[in-house]
């Protein structure tokens, strides 16, 4: 119901459908105070037993309101009702149930509560062994979940956004303020961060005056003060949520979540925030107590029917009853007394008090042992017999200062007896987070003032800063203490500790009888603490519960610690825009324009994008493409990009020294303008990378990389440089992306190229032969580099230009090349004519194959260390036995092969011991007209033309083979040479 | 105890009051057979193999936390065969066979579900390597299948087939890989332990070991010094701490890597699913949760907490990979210490000081590895040799190069 | 994490690759007795110490330097950031 006389009603009118139905609100309600408007009582049904729940607290700590907000693809299950502002159109509705809301076909459970407590599935459903994941398995994963997930892609955008600050105020109630103003004073960089819609906190849920009037007025001026500082910011519907190292922390803002039409704007924003100090402001958690059935609808903690009450104007029928163990229950019964409710009675555990208003009927050292009314408490039952009549229950436990962030770097809580109350362990403070008031255990608002006044200015004393004066606040006077009256002393196996996970006092009597009576055991046995709200107002019960039974303090019991985040947060936040296409950056070579007008089919390889087949009219299967780049380029001439080869100058008077040292062959003697292949090993002797380097000058070198080990190659010669060689005279930088690169290769290359060589440059075969290099200029005067390198094993060369002229020269070749019927051709016949000719890539170099195993030993040069050197020289790298690097032809030419197929000697079964080897390249052979490999077999250069069976049985498939050299075109090497 | 259904009925209709602890809670002994240190998933397996299979039960487990209290209380519960070398292959295997008897064997639930494993691929050298592996699998008596898009497409419809980066070209699925309830296992292995007389003692940190003339004869600890006439470590995360109280480099580093877990959602994933261009992979908890993560942090920390890079890079797989898990709400996120081993892969081995022994080096393979684990370390503590399927799992591989190097990285742990 | 990069103040870790024990600055000598033992020590033995730690980083997303920090490996505190090179040099000047 509403209070019509409180203020909310001014405002907007808002409309809002919860389950189907219509309700009015206002601006400034949650959904969680709308529905209280509205007397709606059940709002959702409990994990396990499904029993009825109504809204129970009123902030991110809610355990039981969880609803799906929106619809389509837009649907958000889980949705804590008491976080959601209420707009105009908003949908809500209740989740995990059978049936109806109201008529849940699965609180079934709740009457099998005796047989399904607290870890009844680990003792069960293993018979017979089958049916586990046939019929029981099936069953308990249909009716555990609560929400539901659209299944389609989450439409809305998300933003990432960095913000780097001196302090972080987590919260914007009084203590949050008062650091605020007073850091503001020093000239510092402050940012404040508010969980909530509005400013202010606790303070929005209490009567309480400050400078003698409404606390109001005083939050709404500090607010506009700090909002007119240069160096303050403000943030509000913002939750900090995580704590990381070195002060970096992270914090959600909800941007456009209380807004019906998002207009394309972020939904949230994921901020990190930079920090050198964070003040922990966020206030404290109320907590409940374990009594029979006290989870019903209406029942609520205390603080939350104030706040509902003092800022929502909103309530839960006319007869209320407080249930309470400490001070802070009688302030609420006072403040519904004042909106004209009626308090049938206060009962508070102590008895020893006295009780703090004489007008309101108490009992006084008196427990609740009953509660009536399945879907909305109709009365309670005290423990001298008495029954009351009653429309709403507030139950408070104490307060619990809320350091979940200070546990997120394993910061362990310590007990605080005399408010009974964990606090943040020590090394909260050397990490830099402060807490201040409530946060900081500090329960009365004219303490708090006192201590956070004390607090920020030590703190500003301490850093140096200059001092500001004291903040003087006159505030209503409050006295607040505690008992630890928490648990239940009968029918515990109704008595909720976790509401939202169903765990009863009962279950923490089981699990303590099991044996599993350490905090951890019990929480993960129990499952307590382990919902949605990470146990905010529940885990004392279960502590205070194992206390009891352990008979120890709860100091003694231990406990488990908040992990990260606060609240929850949607995984979309984290990916932000890092999604669909844009998941990682693309990147796309010089010729990528022309490629596209020639149609080709794109792949990619890493972050690139490269061409890789270019499909002619009537093709409509990619071998027929790829077969005739192939033999075109054989016959006369191809182009291919090789710009995303990685590329890497090398200058300095100490380059061939190092040079020696990173490849395992020697280049101290390779003439200027000649090009030497090399191969890279990790320090461990394994083979990681291959390529050319070409020296273009006495102290200047171009090297190449694999696409793959660009960045790789990079760093591992800036390991060599700075940590291993720092004395020699050498600098490196990647020039990869400076560079366009093509492969121009085939028989009519050189014709070609001489089209677009300036002259009067000669590049026949006796003044540029096989392995040269040169500077030089093309098509009248563009600068340019010639390498006469060759993958294919044709007559080939490799050129390059700045990347600027990269589109146009592809371009210009395939002109030029239009006489000898020129061709661009893809990563796939680039890959067919490099098997073709036996040279290994990527699948031969995975990082599992030394140089012994790709036939390439003799290239570990013994005159001079060299990386990787020494560890392959052990046994395992170099016995008779070792798999090498040998080529493979289907004997029935017509067959074809199979990459990751396994190589068994004939006659043998295909098992692990009989494993052999493996098929790490295939391809078809157009230049020959049948399928060949590249494969490592045990042995492999002792066994040419033996046969062996290659062995697919993941797709069936077994092929007779015949071991051959690797290369399969030229194995001579005349043409490339010629 | 025996447990059953009966059993819980019958316990339901008197207000169980009947239930007795699942272990004992002794003090030590002086003297034992065998001392296991190490309360985790392995130490606990090994104890019980020890007692079950090789009948020698005078055995003490020392734990310096609470029992379960490693990594096997803090993983993603993942089990799965589906490893490509030899040294590897038949091990893993050998563990999902016992993985897939474990219930019945503990006469304990810990919900072994074989919901199958699918690791995507995005490339033809990807699948290459898949189809390989794949063959592996087959030809040690695993399962595997090579899925193609059609069949993922009904299989799970939900990943992004439209406008993903790097396209989806298939899957390697091995339909017996699963998950398993994480601590159930700790405590089954505990409780049939126990049950054989072994002594599992919580709260006992093994502080030094006792070694005379090159031989280990026991441990200091926490509650007194223990003998015994072997000593295994089994302590992964804490593996060079412990060893180095003895002055023992190991070939380790130890990383910490984060896990997460969604609010509970109604069934959406089939199984266990792998992202193949980035760093993903998720199962869906019998209690709704998705359990997620990605790769480890990448430097050295005991610290059991991870930081944010790691939680963004996870999360931007999982929606590449499956954009309608975007609006889950990310619920926990934790973080384990990981033995990363210099070639990721384990060992069960002697160590040269006589009687005492070793096994570490899980990297985060650990959990499914923990039957077989237990088993083979059993074999070696009991009978002093390696057990087949364990016998390449050695501290000499890296002095003679037969390194286990499953993802080809080198000597570089964050890589494993 | 930050760390305090000697020439350009505090970087986030994720401009970095971590690469481990900063005894790989000190790579045997090939040729010196035993030299396949120390390089076995060198390439895979670690300390793995919990508690101060020396460790390269590389400043991939940046400059380019290796740096050696010093760093608590349970708490994650950053006790010192020193270029690797500079380093380095000074032993090789002894």
């Amino acid at each position: 119901m509403r209070n019509s006389s409180h203020p909310i009603t001014n405002k907007q009118k808002v409309s809002f459908t919860f389950n189907g139905k219509k309700y009015f609100g206002y601006k400034g309600d949650t959904l969680a105070s709308a529905l209280i408007a509205n007397n709606v009582k059940i709002v959702g049904r409990s994990f396990k037993y499904h029993r009825p729940r109504g809204i129970f607290s009123a902030g991110s700590e809610e355990p039981n309101a969880l609803v799906a907000l929106g619809d389509g693809p837009y649907k958000e299950p889980n949705t804590k009702a008491t976080n959601v502002e209420l707009f105009d159109g908003l949908k809500g509705s209740s989740q995990n149930f059978l049936g109806s809301i109201d008529f849940d076909l699965m609180a079934i459970n709740d009457l099998l509560k005796n047989f399904i407590g607290a870890g009844f599935y680990y003792k069960t459903f293993m018979w017979p062994r089958r049916f586990w994941e046939k019929l029981y398995e099936p069953i308990i994963r249909r009716a555990a979940g609560l929400g539901k997930l659209s299944l389609k892609a989450d439409p809305s955008q998300y933003d990432k956004g960095y913000l780097h600050c001196d302090f972080l105020i987590i919260g914007s109630g009084i203590s949050g303020l008062m650091s605020a103003l007073l850091l503001a004073e020093t000239g510092s960089e402050v940012l404040i961060v508010e969980e909530d819609f509005i400013f202010g906190g606790r303070l929005n849920s209490e009567r309480l005056g400050i400078n003698g009037k409404q606390s109001s007025i005083w939050i709404s001026r500090a607010v506009k003060k700090l909002k007119s500082l240069k160096n303050v910011r403000i943030l509000n519907r913002t939750t900090v949520f995580a704590a990381f190292d070195h002060g970096i922390f992270a914090a959600i803002e909800k941007k456009t979540d209380h807004i019906l039409e998002k207009n394309s704007k972020p939904r949230q924003i994921n901020w990190k925030i930079y920090t050198k100090h964070c003040i922990l402001a966020s206030g404290a958690i109320e907590r409940s107590i374990a009594f029979p059935q006290n989870d019903r609808p209406g029942i609520m903690l205390a603080g939350s029917v104030r706040t509902y009450a003092n800022r929502f104007g909103a309530h839960y029928g006319q007869k209320i009853a407080i249930y309470t163990n400490n001070d802070d229950g009688w302030k609420t019964a006072d403040d519904l007394k004042n909106m004209g409710l009626e308090i049938k009675a206060v009962i508070d555990t102590r008895k020893e008090i006295e009780a703090p208003s004489s007008s309101i009927s108490s009992y006084l050292g008196q427990t609740i042992t009953k509660t009536y009314g399945r879907k909305g408490i109709k009365a309670i039952k005290l423990s001298s017999g008495l029954k009351l009549n009653v429309d709403c229950l507030a139950v408070s436990g104490g307060w619990s200062s809320n350091i979940h962030l200070t546990c997120h770097k394993r910061g362990k809580p310590v007990w605080d007896n005399i408010y009974k109350n964990f606090l943040s362990g020590d090394n909260a403070q050397k990490d830099n987070i402060i807490p201040v008031g409530a946060a900081r255990g500090i329960f009365e608002i004219q303490n708090i003032i006192s201590d956070t006044n004390r607090v920020i200015l030590s703190l500003i004393k301490t850093i140096g800063l200059s001092m500001p004066d004291r903040i003087t606040l006159i505030s209503s006077k409050e006295q607040y203490s505690c008992s630890l009256d928490l648990v239940s002393s009968s029918n515990p196996s109704n008595s909720f500790i976790d509401l939202q996970n169903d765990v009863t006092q009962k279950d923490i009597e089981l699990s303590f009888k099991e044996g599993f009576k350490s905090v951890e055991h019990l929480k993960r046995y129990s499952t307590l603490g382990m919902a949605t709200d990470q146990g905010k107002t529940s885990n004392i019960l279960g502590l205070a519960s194992m206390a009891k039974l352990k008979g120890m303090n709860i100091s003694e019991v231990g406990t488990t610690i908040f992990r990260p985040p606060y609240v929850p947060v949607a995984i979309s936040a984290f990916a932000a825009r890092s999604r669909g296409k844009d998941f990682r950056p693309t990147r796309l070579t010089p010729s990528h324009n022309v490629a596209s007008k020639r149609n080709a089919v794109f792949v990619e390889t890493g972050n690139w994008l490269r061409a890789q087949w270019f499909p002619e009219k009537g093709e409509t299967f990619w071998r027929q493409s790829v077969d005739r780049e192939v033999i075109q380029t054989r016959n006369s001439v191809g182009i291919c990009d090789v710009t995303t080869l990685g590329k890497i100058d090398i200058q300095g008077k100490d380059c061939s020294e190092f040079l020696n040292f990173v490849y395992t062959n020697a280049f101290a003697k390779l003439p200027i303008n000649r090009v030497r292949y090399g191969l890279m090993l990790r320090e461990d002797g394994v083979a990681y990378d291959d390529g050319t380097t070409a020296r273009l000058g006495e102290n200047h070198f171009i090297m190449t990389t694999t696409t793959a080990n660009a960045a790789l190659v990079l760093r591992n010669l800036e390991f060599v440089r700075q940590c291993l060689l720092p004395n020699l005279d050498v600098h490196l930088i990647s020039t990869t992306d400076s560079w366009a690169q093509y492969a121009v290769a085939g028989p009519n290359s050189r014709r070609l190229l001489q089209k677009i060589v300036d002259k009067p440059k000669d590049i026949t075969n006796q003044n540029f032969p096989f392995m040269a290099c040169c500077e030089l200029t093309i098509c009248g005067g563009i600068m340019a580099r010639l390498f006469r390198i060759s993958f294919s094993g044709e007559l080939a060369y490799e050129i390059a230009v700045p990347t600027q002229y990269g589109n146009s020269l592809f371009d210009a070749l395939l002109s030029e090349g239009e006489e000898f019927n020129a061709v661009p051709y893809g990563t796939e016949a680039l890959g067919v004519m490099r098997i073709e000719k036996g040279h290994v890539a990527g699948n031969e170099i995975n990082g599992q194959t030394s140089a012994q195993n790709l036939g390439l030993s003799r290239m570990i040069s013994k005159k001079a260390d060299s990386i990787g050197n020494i560890l392959s020289e052990r046994e395992g790298f170099n016995g008779s036995n070792i798999a090498t690097l040998s080529g493979f032809k289907p004997v029935q030419h017509s067959q074809k092969l199979e990459a990751g197929s396994h190589l068994i000697s004939l006659g043998k079964t295909p098992t692990m011991e009989n494993d052999e080897g493996w098929l790490s390249s295939v391809a078809f052979s157009p230049t020959l007209g049948h399928y060949i490999g590249l494969g490592f077999i045990e042995s492999g250069h002792t066994r040419v033309g033996e046969k062996v069976y290659a062995v697919n049985l993941l797709q069936n498939k077994t092929t007779e083979v015949e071991i051959v050299s690797p290369h399969f075109v030229d194995p001579e090497g005349i043409k490339q040479r010629g | 105890m025996k447990y059953s259904g009966i059993k819980v009925l019958w316990e339901g209709l008197r207000g169980n009051m009947g239930w007795k602890p699942l272990w004992r809670n002794p003090d030590p002994k002086k003297s034992y057979d065998i001392i296991i240190v190490g309360g985790g998933g392995h130490g606990l397996a090994t104890a019980y193999y020890l007692a079950e299979e090789f009948k020698i039960t005078n055995i003490a487990v020392v734990e310096k936390g609470w029992l379960g209290s490693g990594n096997i209380g803090r993983n993603t519960t993942i089990i799965r065969s589906n490893y490509l070398l030899p040294q590897n292959q038949p091990f893993y295997e050998f563990s999902l066979k016992l993985w897939e008897n474990l219930e019945q064997e503990l006469n304990y639930n810990s919900m072994v579900s074989q919901r199958g494993v699918l690791n995507i691929f995005h490339s033809d050298s990807q699948r290459d390597a898949f189809v390989r592996r794949g063959n592996a699998m087959l030809m040690s008596g695993a399962d595997a299948s090579l899925l193609g898009v059609n069949d993922l497409k009904k299989m799970v419809p939900f990943l992004d087939f439209q406008n993903s980066r790097f396209p989806i070209k298939g899957g390697l699925w091995q339909p017996r890989g699963g998950t398993v309830r994480h601590d159930a296992v700790a405590w089954g292995y505990a409780k049939e332990a126990d049950s054989r007389g072994v002594d599992i003692i919580e709260n006992c940190e093994a502080t030094n070991f006792l070694v005379k003339n090159g031989r280990c004869y026991g441990v200091e600890t926490t509650k007194g010094v223990i003998k015994s006439k072997k000593v295994g470590v089994c302590v992964a995360g804490s593996s060079s701490q412990v060893m180095g109280k003895i002055g023992i480099n190991l070939p380790i580093e130890s990383h910490v890597l984060q896990a997460f877990v969604s609010e509970g959602l109604k069934p959406v994933i089939p199984g266990v699913i792998t992202f193949g261009a980035g760093h993903f992979y998720v199962s869906q908890s019998n209690k709704g949760g998705l359990v997620f993560g990605g790769d480890i942090d990448g430097y050295n920390s005991y610290a059991q907490r991870g930081n944010l890079p790691v939680i963004e890079d996870v999360c931007e797989g999982g929606v590449a990979l499956m954009p309608m898990i975007g609006r889950a709400r990310l619920l926990r996120a934790w973080g384990g210490v990981m033995d990363m081993s210099m070639d990721g892969s384990p060992i069960i081995d002697k160590t040269n000081i006589k009687n005492l022994y070793f096994n570490g080096g899980w990297c985060y393979g650990g959990f499914k590895a923990t039957p077989a684990s237990g088993f083979c370390y059993a074999h070696l503590l009991a009978t002093g040799t390696s057990h087949n399927d364990a016998k390449d799992f050695l501290f000499n591989r890296f002095e003679k190069g037969r390194l286990i190097d499953e993802k080809g990285q080198g000597n570089q742990p964050n890589l494993h | 994490m930050l760390i305090d990069h000697p020439l350009l103040g505090l970087r986030d870790s994720s401009e970095f690759i971590y690469v481990g024990d900063a005894k790989l600055l000190n790579r045997p000598n090939w040729n010196s007795k035993n030299s396949k033992t120390k390089f076995i020590d060198y390439g895979y033995l670690r300390k793995n110490p919990a508690g101060v730690h020396k460790e390269l980083w590389y400043h991939e997303q940046g400059d380019r330097s290796w740096l050696v920090v010093t760093r608590n490996t349970v708490t994650h505190e950053i006790l010192k950031v020193e270029l690797a090179r500079y380093l380095k040099r000074k032993a090789n000047a002894k």
